[in-house]
């Protein structure tokens, strides 16, 4: 068995969806924003696939690793404010369960 | 041999992902999720992308996930009840059907024939994608620097104690 395109694409649908059963099954808003990274990195994954597996060596692609490097400092950005956010929240009200955090809802 | 390192590092990833939504306490969740980072960086490393995967250890495995513990540390936030059996099979549920949906995408007869590596492709990476970066994609680069400064001016603003006649919803 050699390792295909396929394989890579698969280990990264694999990690998106465990990282969504994460963002549906948890209530703790640190761990649901813990998946909404795995599935971040799980897009990592399959770009990284896709750019090795179409680069010959004329022309050696470069543009999903570039992308990979824009979406890593992107996440560094988004993990601070996200938790930036957390904190106030705990802040506020105690709590950082995402059940009793409904004052939008009533 | 490059087949057996995949196996072992696609499972160690898969498993250790699966670990962070079903562990009680965040830090194990944290923790597991360090261990799926380093997975992938070693997958990144068979995919011969050697620099994103040092940028992948350095920053998703030591600074976010140290972030992470941070907040935990914190707000030492005590371990959560257990979902409802409800949600944990609806939860499944959406699961399965994405990893299923997902293998007959990827394997299946309709996705067409894959590319093959090919066998010395990325000769001189770092160069390589040292000149593409600073010559194609210099205005992007910039971009996301000023994008830095914006997300480092947003935290300080957001986690600033507030006055109080600007709390509304204090009693």
């Amino acid at each position: 068995m050699t390792i295909g395109l396929e394989h890579y694409l698969f280990v990264s649908v694999l990690l998106f969806a465990i990282g969504f059963f994460g963002v549906l099954l948890r209530k703790n808003t640190l761990v649901v924003f813990m998946c909404l990274e795995l599935m971040l990195s799980a897009s990592i994954l399959a770009l990284i696939a896709f750019s090795r597996y179409h680069s010959t060596p004329g022309h050696p692609l470069m543009e999903g690793n570039l992308l990979v490097m824009f979406i890593i400092a992107i996440a560094a950005c988004e993990v601070a404010v996200g938790l930036a956010i957390i904190v106030a929240l705990w802040r506020r009200n105690q709590t950082v369960e995402l059940s009793e955090i409904n004052e939008l809802k009533h | 041999m490059k087949e057996i390192f995949f196996l072992i590092f696609a499972v160690l990833t898969i498993l250790t992902a699966l670990c962070v939504p079903l562990s009680r306490k965040p830090v194990n969740a944290a923790m597991n999720m360090l261990v799926s980072f380093v997975g992938l960086a070693a997958l990144f490393v068979l995919l011969e992308t050697y620099f994103l995967a040092v940028l992948q250890v350095m920053v998703y495995a030591g600074a976010i996930v140290v972030l992470f513990l941070f907040i935990i540390m914190l707000m030492d936030a005590n371990q959560s009840p257990p979902p409802k059996l409800v949600r944990f099979l609806a939860s499944f549920a959406a699961l399965a059907l994405l990893a299923v949906g997902g293998y007959y995408l990827v394997f299946g007869c309709g996705s067409g024939p894959y590319p093959e590596i090919s066998a010395a492709a990325p000769a001189a990476l770092s160069r390589t994608f040292g000149v593409e970066l600073f010559t194609k994609y210099l205005l992007p680069f910039q971009m996301t620097g000023f994008m830095l400064l914006i997300a480092m001016v947003g935290v300080i603003v957001v986690s600033r104690k507030h006055e109080p006649e600007t709390t509304g919803g204090e009693k």
